[in-house]
């Protein structure tokens, strides 16, 4: 039905222009390379769980590199949780700096890298609502690789925060009988402990609407399970129903495991219960976690 | 491959519902493999929603839907083998270069670290973003974001791509690139899936078109069938006068008996062509009524019959002015 055809785009909508620069000093696309790029190309097969979790936690890693500042709370929180709990409370608590100092530094790092895993919920709470994560989510992949990615790159924040807090502690006097294995047993059971403790974050992560309000959950959660705990003092002066609670509390367990293993004991109840708190986490918050992942 | 289809999408009766909003409302899709489906309407409308469901990162409320013989829900690893996904906005890590992005992705989908290297390499040469290769994404500009997204989701070639609204915000240049690339991949044999509020994008690039409102199907077919369906082609006129025009549009209006529509250019005009009370073809009456205005003393400058645009189609259907604009 038509004669000389023109018009027939003309009068359509042209897309807003809103776009800032447009690359112009950049090379033009080029659709002959780019097809011959797609042809017969083969599909590798799939990558593992492990292997995809690794790749999860490489990113991690790159984002410190490309935003350093994300350290911060591994660095200089701890190094100021020390100086400050060491000196408020060692004359008061312990007659000297240096006796409190053996007993608060295992504490003291226990309860920091806990206090530290709360920042995970943010992280996944910021990221879920970028356009990277539909991306990744329509991968064949193994679905819990990028949460434990994410908890992959945070061990190596946890290990970075509790080397800086030892080497704080040994300069100011920490002398833990139990040498470097006694030191390198009682961080291991740290960062498995943490690592299983942050799916109760990544689920808050993916839970909640903002960070604001995973940031007040955390705390909320975050203060008294670390504060009511053996870390800064013998529960035994406490009254009987914070006694109950605190002696049973993972946080408690789990201090008691480190700072006896850096002792150089073996106080094989207390590694039993952290082990054990911490399966309990995988697979109760894990499995939350997963299953709002899946239907987020 | 088990569970080959002539059609890579298949859907029926598809809902979703978000609260008291049926975002999608009971659509049924039938996408031929191999060519390009366009999922044309308004914001809101709920194109990305369909689109998340058939990408599996939505479970539909209601119905089913299909890709490659493939269920969405019961059989959504296989599907997220087949698909990638490029969303409305940029689906890369911004923290990250464009290097690390794609060799991250690749990674993910199972490429060795060499070969990882080398297909991003490739691949940010042929979009032209070699340069760019180690800036962080968040330092890209509109069309290189849009760029390293289509070749995040390249770095297999999917036998099935969601281009979710991919030129929103781009200038006509940038725009004009990504449709070459989109082009060139379908010329490869991938089937895309286009959802865009832009008739041109869905006019330039689709074979078959949906036209999609308030979540339901309101018209689906080739290009030519929408705008058959409208019923009617249209002329547009130039003239060398301004102050000709009004007697130009009594006499188009008198020859083809239907409205004229006074262009926002002062010496243009278009005029219906529909065929109502004539046997004639629309050529024909065209040609007829471009006579009349030449007897008329009037000097036409110019004049060319068309198709009615998608706009045009656009607005008959769903009867709602400047919603695409």
């Amino acid at each position: 039905m038509s004669i000389g055809t023109s018009g027939d785009t003309e009068t359509a909508a042209v897309p807003a222009t809103t776009a800032t620069a447009t690359g112009a000093e950049l090379a033009e696309p080029r659709a002959d390379e780019l097809a011959a790029l797609l042809v017969g190309q083969e599909r590798p097969p799939r990558p593992g769980a492990l292997s995809a979790s690794f790749t999860f936690g490489w990113r991690a890693m790159l984002k410190i590199k490309h935003v350093p500042e994300q350290l911060f709370d591994v660095t200089a929180f701890p190094i100021m949780m020390v100086l400050m709990y060491t000196y408020l409370f060692g004359g008061a608590l312990a007659g000297s700096v240096s006796a409190y100092i053996q007993f608060l530094l295992p504490g003291i790092l226990v309860m920091s890298v806990v206090m530290i895993t709360m920042y995970t919920g943010v992280s996944v709470n910021t990221d879920i609502e970028k356009g990277v994560f539909d991306r990744f989510r329509t991968l064949p992949i193994w679905r819990p690789a990028p949460m434990v990615g994410y908890l992959l790159g945070d061990v190596v924040r946890y290990l970075i925060a509790s080397a800086v807090m030892l080497s704080v502690g040994l300069l100011i006097g920490y002398r833990p009988d139990g040498g470097i294995v006694g030191v390198l047993l009682g961080v291991a059971l740290l960062l498995v402990f943490s690592f299983s403790f942050s799916w109760i974050w990544t689920m808050f992560g993916l839970l909640l609407r903002s960070e604001k309000s995973v940031m007040g959950v955390s705390m909320m959660v975050i203060f008294p399970l670390t504060f009511l705990s053996n870390v800064f003092v013998d529960p035994k002066t406490m009254p009987g129903w914070l006694q109950a609670f605190v002696n049973n509390s993972p946080v408690t367990h789990l201090a008691t495991a480190v700072r006896e293993l850096m002792a150089g004991n073996w106080p094989a109840a207390d590694i039993a219960w952290s082990l054990g708190w911490s399966v309990v986490f995988v697979a109760v918050f894990g499995a939350v976690t997963m299953r709002l992942y899946n239907r987020k | 491959m088990t569970g080959n289809s002539a059609f890579a999408v298949e859907t029926e009766d598809l809902v979703k519902v978000f609260g008291k909003n049926r975002a999608v409302d009971g659509v049924d899709l039938r996408v031929p493999a191999g060519t390009v489906y366009g999922l044309l309407g308004p914001n809101g409308a709920g194109k990305t929603t369909a689109v998340k469901m058939l990408a599996t990162l939505l479970r539909p409320d209601g119905g089913r839907a299909r890709v490659f013989g493939h269920d969405v829900v019961a059989e959504a690893d296989t599907v997220r083998g087949r698909v990638s996904l490029t969303g409305q906005y940029a689906s890369v890590d911004e923290d990250l270069t464009g290097t690390e992005n794609l060799v991250l992705l690749a990674r993910l989908l199972g490429h060795g670290r060499p070969a990882a290297r080398d297909r991003s390499a490739q691949l940010l040469d042929a979009f032209g973003l070699a340069e760019a290769a180690d800036r962080q994404v968040k330092n890209y500009s509109g069309g290189m974001r849009r760029r390293i997204d289509i070749a995040a989701s390249i770095l297999n070639t999917p036998d099935l791509l969601f281009l979710d609204e991919p030129t929103t915000g781009l200038d006509p240049r940038s725009r004009n690139q990504v449709w070459d690339i989109v082009r060139a991949v379908v010329a490869q044999g991938t089937t895309v899936l286009l959802t865009t509020q832009y008739l041109d994008e869905a006019d330039q690039l689709a074979s078959r078109i949906a036209v999609i409102d308030h979540g339901k199907v309101i018209a689906e077919g080739t290009k030519g069938e929408l705008k058959a369906s409208v019923g009617s082609g249209s002329v547009h006129v130039r003239l060398r006068d301004a102050e000709q025009r009004p007697r130009a549009e009594r006499v188009l209006a008198g020859a083809l008996r239907a409205a004229v529509q006074l262009d926002p250019d002062p010496v243009a005009l278009t005029a219906t062509v529909n065929g109502h009370g004539t046997d004639l073809g629309a050529s024909e009456q065209a040609a007829r009524a471009l006579a009349e205005l030449a007897r008329a003393g009037i000097t036409v400058d110019n004049f060319a019959l068309g198709q009615p645009s998608l706009d045009e189609v656009f607005l008959a259907l769903t009867d709602r002015k400047g919603s695409a604009a």
